[in-house]
């Protein structure tokens, strides 16, 4: 936990800096304008663009730095804990139900809602949950079907399908 | 008198056959949102929030898709006492303090008692709240419209001063989330000059800003799920409950014992609850704290005393109508529930603050009359159907795990119709977990998204009147003094230190 504390703050410092440089980005439309001109006050129109969002993350990098000096003097809980950050039990279900939901919205991509829902659904509940493939198949089959009357039907949103798009037309025929 | 037959406009029309329908469905989700281990208000509320859409594209207005959210919440807060009374595992955060006497009781077999007086006293309290938030909330209102720009900006410094100040949690962490927060608001185009800000790789998707409930659910949807599957590893067993009509009546004739820790929590978890940062859980806290000091027999708490179970479940109730006030009257949200309230109003074309009393009062009424009704259906409904949630909590988080996910994805594009947003909002839950791992609050950062959006036109707006001068938050008669109160809760942290440091050293 200690290592992952110092880790953390480190990576949230360089994105605060990150975002410092981000703020003072000037608009391609206006040369004139040189990087940072927009964090302080212009006259006459108040606070530029980048100053709401510089300060802020002027203030989130102090932030880091006081969260690594706690860490040094070992103030805060979890500087002083030798756990793990995650525990052997903590990465396999990272890795497993993580992993499984990363799966789950890169398959949207490929099949669509329609076709990812039954496919994460069996995953979870029949090989990480141990349920029956009678249950698993109710609840995988019900889901898709109660979300394409609802929103495909009811609702007129119209949920990505991905390749099973033409399996749909004759559906779309049917109840539309 | 005015506000009497306001109400009852408002009532009436939350009795519609509509309203009053979606105030039925909302507390019975809310009854189990709250009873499940893992998931309380918030989580029910932001994930469902996309689903609200489809309610008012058949009705029409704001007023009922409000209605739903707000009987959620209402819901949420009576059901987390069944899980905190039978399994020993809090629903929600704000029932945490239930347990400790709740659950005694369920061992001492007398859940079903236990199980009845968190839901009289949740009813009190809820009772007591809106009372008070009716007679409060059109007066807060009429003042809050005197204020200017500065006003608003000192009042939201103030909100955010009592995370640092009161919340408790880590506080370069509260601040480092408010900030992220605030930043992330701003990413997209400034309204003011055009320019755009923080187009990150210079990806499309963020021209469009990044939009709240991308960031609720990814929170509330993905990052919770995987912290509450990550820690609640361990099976727990759940008391048997009697819950037959005799059984019942014995125990509200045995609440009667209650009245005081009812009472206590009602007031307390009311004035609790409006403070922000505050909320129904330090409410429900507190209100046992003092239930407990100020009883005759302090010893017999945490070991199954019914005024251990009212105080807290009477302050949860009345703290979740006292967290309303502000984001009602103000614009500002007590709590993280109510900032995704708040985030819905905004959606739905509504502008929360103290016009809306003025300029929007077929909304408001009938809301504030809903709390009423709502109140009403959650005893009814909490104290007919205990076996049926008791049922429920038996469903595994296998099977609700993938099902709040499988939602979470597709409430998201429904809202926006952009796949760019779902696979933001999924990296939004891994970082909201990784973060709340290493004691990051996220709740700072929910309400600052909200927030960003009108705290920072706010304070442009005040430079630019006052040509540069920040002095404009200290010299103006309303400003200065919420102004000072922000900064003195920001230094509080570091007052204390050196209050500390003192003192020991005056010791050594």
């Amino acid at each position: 936990m200690r290592k992952a504390e110092i880790v953390t703050a480190i990576i949230l410092g360089i994105l605060s800096l990150c975002i410092m440089w981000k703020s003072g980005e000037a608009p391609a439309w206006d040369p004139t304008v040189a990087r940072f001109d927009n964090i302080g006050l212009i006259d006459g129109e108040g606070p530029g663009s980048g100053f709401w969002p510089f300060w802020l993350s002027f203030i989130m990098f102090i932030c880091c730095i006081w969260i690594g000096i706690n860490w040094y003097r070992r103030t805060s809980p979890p500087s002083q804990s030798d756990a793990p950050f995650l525990d052997s039990s903590g990465k396999h279900m990272l890795l497993f139900v993580g992993g499984g939901l990363i799966g789950f919205l890169l398959v949207i991509y490929v099949l669509g809602f329609y076709g990812a829902i039954p496919l994460f659904l069996i995953y979870y509940m029949r090989f990480l949950g141990n349920h029956t493939w009678k249950l698993t198949g109710m609840i995988s089959v019900g889901m898709p079907v109660f979300c394409f009357f609802f929103f495909d039907i009811a609702m007129r949103i119209v949920l990505p399908k991905g390749y099973l798009e033409p399996l749909f037309i004759p559906l779309y025929e049917i109840f539309l | 008198m005015d506000v009497l037959i306001s109400l009852l406009d408002g009532i009436m029309v939350a009795l519609e056959p509509i309203n009053l329908g979606l105030a039925i469905l909302g507390v019975v989700v809310g009854l189990f949102v709250g009873a499940m281990p893992g998931l309380g208000s918030v989580n029910g509320v932001a994930i469902l929030l996309p689903f609200t859409f489809v309610i008012q594209s058949f009705t029409g207005g704001a007023t009922s898709p409000m209605i739903f959210l707000a009987a959620i919440y209402y819901g949420a807060m009576y059901g987390g006492a069944i899980s905190s009374i039978t399994l020993g595992i809090p629903g929600a955060s704000t029932a945490v303090s239930t347990t400790f006497d709740g659950r005694p009781m369920a061992l001492a077999g007398k859940a079903h008692i236990a199980l009845v007086a968190a839901a009289l006293a949740s009813f009190i309290g809820g009772t007591i709240s809106n009372i008070m938030f009716t007679g409060f909330a059109p007066l807060l209102a009429s003042v809050a419209l005197s204020f200017g720009d500065p006003e608003v900006f000192a009042l939201m410094l103030m909100a955010f001063a009592t995370f640092i100040g009161l919340g408790g949690d880590d506080i370069p962490k509260t601040i480092f989330s408010i900030c992220i927060g605030l930043v992330l608001a701003t990413v997209g185009f400034d309204i003011v000059s055009g320019e755009p800000r923080l187009i990150f790789f210079d990806i499309t998707g963020f021209t469009h800003g990044i939009r709240f409930l991308v960031l609720a659910i990814g929170v509330y949807g993905i990052g919770e799920m995987l912290w509450t599957i990550n820690t609640n590893r361990h099976g727990s067993s759940m008391t048997q409950v009697d819950v037959s009509a005799r059984s019942i009546i014995e125990a509200i004739k045995e609440f009667r014992h209650a009245k005081r820790g009812t009472l206590i929590g009602s007031f307390l978890g009311f004035f609790v609850g409006i403070l922000p940062a505050a909320g129904a859980t330090p409410g429900a806290l507190m209100a046992y704290g003092v239930a407990k000091l100020t009883s005759k027999d302090q010893a017999s708490f945490g070991k199954g005393n019914i005024n251990g179970i009212a105080a807290p479940e009477a302050a949860n109730n009345s703290a979740s109508t006292g967290a309303m006030l502000p984001m009602m009257t103000l614009g500002i949200p007590g709590s993280p529930t109510t900032a995704v309230l708040l985030a819905g109003m905004v959606i739905w074309g509504l502008q929360p603050g103290p016009l809306l009393f003025t300029n929007q009062p077929d909304f408001v009424w009938p809301l504030i009359g809903s709390f009423y009704i709502s109140n009403v259906i959650a005893v009814l409904v909490n104290l007919a159907f205990i076996p049926v949630f008791l049922w429920m909590l038996r469903m595994p988080f296998t099977i609700l795990a993938p099902m709040i996910f499988v939602l979470s994805l597709v409430g998201t594009f429904a809202a926006y119709l952009d796949m760019f947003d779902v696979s933001l909002m999924v990296l939004v839950g891994f970082a909201a977990f990784f973060l709340r791992i290493l004691d990051y609050p996220v709740a700072p950062a929910v309400l600052a998204i909200v927030l960003g959006p009108i705290a920072e036109p706010k304070l442009r707006q005040s430079l630019l009147f006052s040509d540069g001068d920040f002095t404009i938050f200290l010299t103006r008669p309303i400003a200065g003094p919420i102004t000072v109160v922000a900064l003195i809760l920001i230094f509080l942290p570091l007052i204390k230190f050196i209050k500390n440091k003192m003192t020991t050293k005056k010791e050594t």
